[in-house]
C-alpha cells in the first residue's frame, strides 16, 4: 500500500539501478518507515515530568505546517547544489507515450559533443528506458518507483549523488509518465518541460491545466504525424497560453529530427547563460 | 495516486509535532486542502487510515477543510469562488482562470492525548 517507501511490500520499494550494475539500491523515501522502530505506545509513567491537566477530550495543537514542506526544502537543496555546480536540471513531464525517451535519445546523440548529459529515468517498473539511454553513452540511473506515480526531491537527491554529474553539464530528469501527480513535487529543476504529442487531444491543457501552468517549456512532439491526426497546433497553444502565458513552445519530431534545431539552440543557450552569467 | 505519499507526509508531520508535545495518541488531524492543490480529498481520506497504521495516529480521524480558489472575470469583473483552474464566469459565461489561493495543502491543527 505504501507507494513511496514500500513498507512491508518489497515489490513496491523504490529502487535505484545503473545499467550494467547488478545490485539494486533500496530507499525508504520517507521518515515514516523509520518510525516503526520507535515505541509509540509509551505509558505516561515512562515520562518523568507531569502534565498539569488531563485530556478527556484531547488537546488541540495549532500546527499550520505545509505538507510538502519537506519535499520543497530538499528540492531547494538540490537546486542550490546544481546552481553552484552550473548543472542545468530539466524535469521532463508528460503522459505516457509522448516520446520523452526518444526525445532524450535524439538530443543526446546530436549534442553529446557540445554538452555533457546525465540522465535520471523515472518509471514504475523496468530498466527499459535506462537501457535505451545507456546506449547513447550518457551516464544514466533508473529510479523505479514501484507503485509510486511521481519522482520526489528525495529520490532525485539520492539518484544524482550516485550519478555524480560533472560541473557545467545537463541533468535530464525523465519523470514518471503522468500528467497529474508530478506537477505537485518540486525536484529542484531549473525548468519543467511538458511534452505533448499530436496523437493526444489538443485540449489537453484544458483537461490538465496544472501541469501546463507549472511548466516553462512545452514541446509538441510527433509533428510528422500531423497530416494524419485532428490535432490543431494553434488551438492547443491557445489553450496552454490560457493557463500559462509565459509558456515557450517547440514544435518538433524526435523521430524525423524536424524542428529539433530550435530546441538544441535553446538548450545550448541555457547552459551558456547558466554557466557564464553566474 | 500521489495521495498516499501526501497522507504519509501528513502523518509524519503530525507525529513529529505530537511527540514534541509528549502526546500518547493523535485523535484528529485537521488539514486544509485548496481546490487547486492537486489533491483529491476522497482519495486522501481513503489512504489516510493505512498511512496511520503503526503510528500514534492509528485510528485518528482526518478532517479536511476545503479552500476554494478565487477568480475575477476579465470580461465583466465578477468575483467568484472557483473549484477549478479554468471555470466559466457564473455571470457572463466567459472562461476565467483562478488567480488567488486554492493551493493550500497545510496541516492546521492536531488533537492529541
Amino acid at each position: 500500500m505504501c507507494d513511496t517507501c514500500g513498507c512491508g511490500q518489497p515489490g513496491n520499494a523504490v529502487t535505484f539501478t545503473r545499467p550494467g550494475k547488478k545490485s539494486h539500491e533500496h530507499q525508504h523515501a520517507h521518515d515514516h518507515g523509520h518510525h516503526h522502530d520507535h515505541n509509540h505506545d509509551h505509558h505516561h509513567h515512562d515520562h518523568d515530568h507531569s502534565h498539569g491537566h488531563t485530556h478527556e477530550h484531547g488537546r488541540e495543537i495549532e500546527i499550520e505546517q505545509d505538507v510538502l514542506a519537506k519535499n520543497n526544502l530538499l528540492a531547494e537543496r538540490n537546486r542550490g547544489y546544481w546552481e553552484a555546480k552550473n548543472i542545468l536540471a530539466l524535469n521532463l513531464v508528460s503522459s505516457p507515450g509522448s516520446g520523452k525517451t526518444t526525445l532524450l535519445e535524439k538530443t543526446i546523440q546530436d549534442l553529446k559533443n557540445d554538452l555533457p548529459f546525465y540522465v535520471i529515468e523515472g518509471d514504475q517498473q523496468t530498466l527499459q528506458d535506462a537501457d535505451r539511454i545507456d546506449k547513447t553513452g550518457a551516464p544514466v540511473i533508473q529510479v523505479n518507483t514501484g507503485n509510486g506515480c511521481h519522482l520526489d526531491a528525495e529520490m532525485i537527491n539520492r539518484a544524482f549523488k550516485e550519478l555524480s554529474p560533472n560541473e557545467q553539464s545537463v541533468l535530464m530528469i525523465e519523470n514518471v509518465g503522468n500528467l497529474v501527480c508530478p506537477s505537485l513535487f518540486d525536484l529542484g529543476e531549473a525548468h519543467k518541460v511538458v511534452i505533448i504529442s499530436v496523437t493526444e487531444g489538443d485540449d489537453k491543457p484544458l483537461k490538465y491545466p496544472t501541469m501546463f501552468s507549472v511548466s516553462d517549456i512545452c514541446i509538441i512532439n510527433k509533428i510528422d504525424l500531423l497530416p494524419h491526426v485532428d490535432f490543431d497546433v494553434e488551438k492547443m497553444k491557445e489553450y496552454a497560453l490560457g493557463v500559462n502565458h509565459h509558456l515557450q513552445f517547440f514544435e518538433l519530431s524526435a523521430r524525423t529530427g524536424e524542428g529539433m534545431d530550435q530546441w538544441y539552440e535553446w538548450l545550448k543557450a541555457q547552459v551558456k547563460t547558466e554557466t557564464t552569467t553566474r | 495516486m500521489h495521495e498516499m505519499s501526501i497522507a504519509l507526509n501528513v502523518v509524519d508531520i503530525a507525529v513529529q509535532n505530537a511527540r514534541r508535545e509528549k502526546a500518547q495518541k493523535i485523535n484528529e488531524i485537521v488539514l486544509e486542502v485548496g481546490a487547486l492543490s492537486g489533491v483529491v480529498a476522497e482519495a486522501l481520506q481513503f489512504c489516510f487510515s493505512s498511512a496511520c497504521k503503526q503510528t500514534m495516529a492509528d485510528g485518528a480521524t482526518l478532517e479536511i477543510i476545503h479552500q476554494p480558489a478565487e477568480a475575477v472575470c476579465d470580461q465583466c469583473g465578477h468575483q467568484f469562488d472557483a473549484d477549478q483552474m479554468l471555470s466559466a464566469c457564473p455571470q457572463c459565461g466567459q472562461t476565467v482562470m483562478a488567480t488567488q489561493g486554492g493551493r493550500e495543502l497545510k496541516i492546521k491543527s492536531i488533537n492529541i492525548d
